[in-house]
């Protein structure tokens, strides 16, 4: 289902947008956190497209091995082991694949959510990344290949917009308390972007 | 006579560069490291730092990490996993001037990792405007 190349595809328009909504990730986490989510993902991806571009040819696993360790450097704030560790996490599940199979893809996916749940120790409504990422590693573990991307985007969309009435738990915002209710989480809000560019990639090949 | 080392972890390089100094003057003897801030000394923590600072400061007697806030300690985790040896590495649920302060005294005493642990975690309990 998913080829080195679309991959690639993949984490390289998850780039353009982190650094297109670079000012808007920052402003939600000047809200309700310590400001620092949007530079410092900016600052991770652009590190993490440097070395995609030597290290073409490499498997899945590798490729997320590299992206996981680059992030977990370079990403300074609470993102940098969470998303570096769903990567370390793909990295394991896809090992020495040069492409995967929609099962394949999904385990990696939940993999991924896992990892950030035992990294992050937070669970789901505590207005995380984690509620965008569990739910929709049970959505795709529902569906098919066949699945529609247009309708997975709109469905993680949902569940980013969902952080917007929780009252946070983890990270900095659990200092706000219901205060941070009404605000979006940056992380929900990044990883929406993460896997929109997913979605971007799927369509183009439909 | 060996020390329990301590390590200090800090978004801030100049927050546990500053504890450090207060604390080598209550205990000269106690192995004290910092990491602080990430890879460029920015705002942030870097799990190499980390495993760095615990390495400098590793012994049979073992290491006590204290930190400050949120990543500190899914970095300090990540920093253990990627020691070969980590066992005698111990994360204290402290606050982290307090705890970094007993924990010198009592490592400074040459008592147990264990000791030194509790140590840090009682700081929780400290009662700071009554005497």
């Amino acid at each position: 289902m998913i080829s080195v190349e679309q991959f690639l595809k993949w984490i390289r328009f998850a780039h353009e947008k982190i650094q297109q909504h670079k000012n808007e990730l920052t402003e939600l986490d000047q809200a309700i956190g310590d400001g620092d989510h949007g530079v410092n993902l900016a600052r991770g991806f652009e590190a993490v497209v440097q070395k995609l571009d030597a290290h073409e040819g490499k498997d899945l696993g590798a490729l997320c091995q590299e992206i996981g360790m680059t992030l977990i450097a370079k990403v300074g704030g609470a993102s940098g082991p969470l998303y570096g560790t769903a990567f370390v996490r793909m990295a394991t599940a896809w090992k020495g694949k040069q492409s995967v199979t929609y099962p394949e893809f999904v385990q990696g996916i939940e993999a991924g959510a896992n990892g950030i749940q035992a990294r992050g120790k937070a669970g789901l409504g505590d207005k995380t990344m984690l509620d965008v990422w569990l739910p929709l590693a049970d959505y795709l573990a529902r569906e098919t290949e066949t699945v529609s991307w247009k309708e997975v985007e709109r469905f993680v969309y949902q569940q980013m917009k969902s952080t917007e009435s929780m009252e946070a738990k983890k990270g900095r915002a659990a200092f706000l308390g219901a205060r941070s209710i009404g605000h979006r989480d940056p992380g929900a809000v990044s990883s929406y972007y993460l896997f929109a560019a997913l979605c971007q990639t799927m369509e183009m090949k439909e | 006579m060996s020390f329990v080392g301590i390590v200090l972890v800090s978004h801030s390089l100049e927050l546990v560069t500053g504890l450090k100094k207060l604390l080598v003057q209550i205990q000269p003897s106690v192995p004290i490291a910092v990491a602080g801030g990430d890879e460029e000394d920015g705002l942030g923590t870097s799990a190499q730092k980390i495993k760095e600072a615990i390495e400098s400061v590793y012994s049979d007697k073992g290491v006590v990490v204290l930190f400050d806030l949120g990543s500190s300690l899914m970095q300090t985790e990540i920093a253990l996993e990627w020691m070969e040896n980590s066992e005698n590495v111990k994360i204290a649920n402290a606050p982290l001037v307090e705890g970094a302060y007993t924990a010198v005294v009592q490592s400074g005493c040459g008592s147990s990792l264990e000791k030194v642990l509790r140590a840090a975690e009682e700081a929780r309990q400290m009662n700071k405007t009554i005497s």
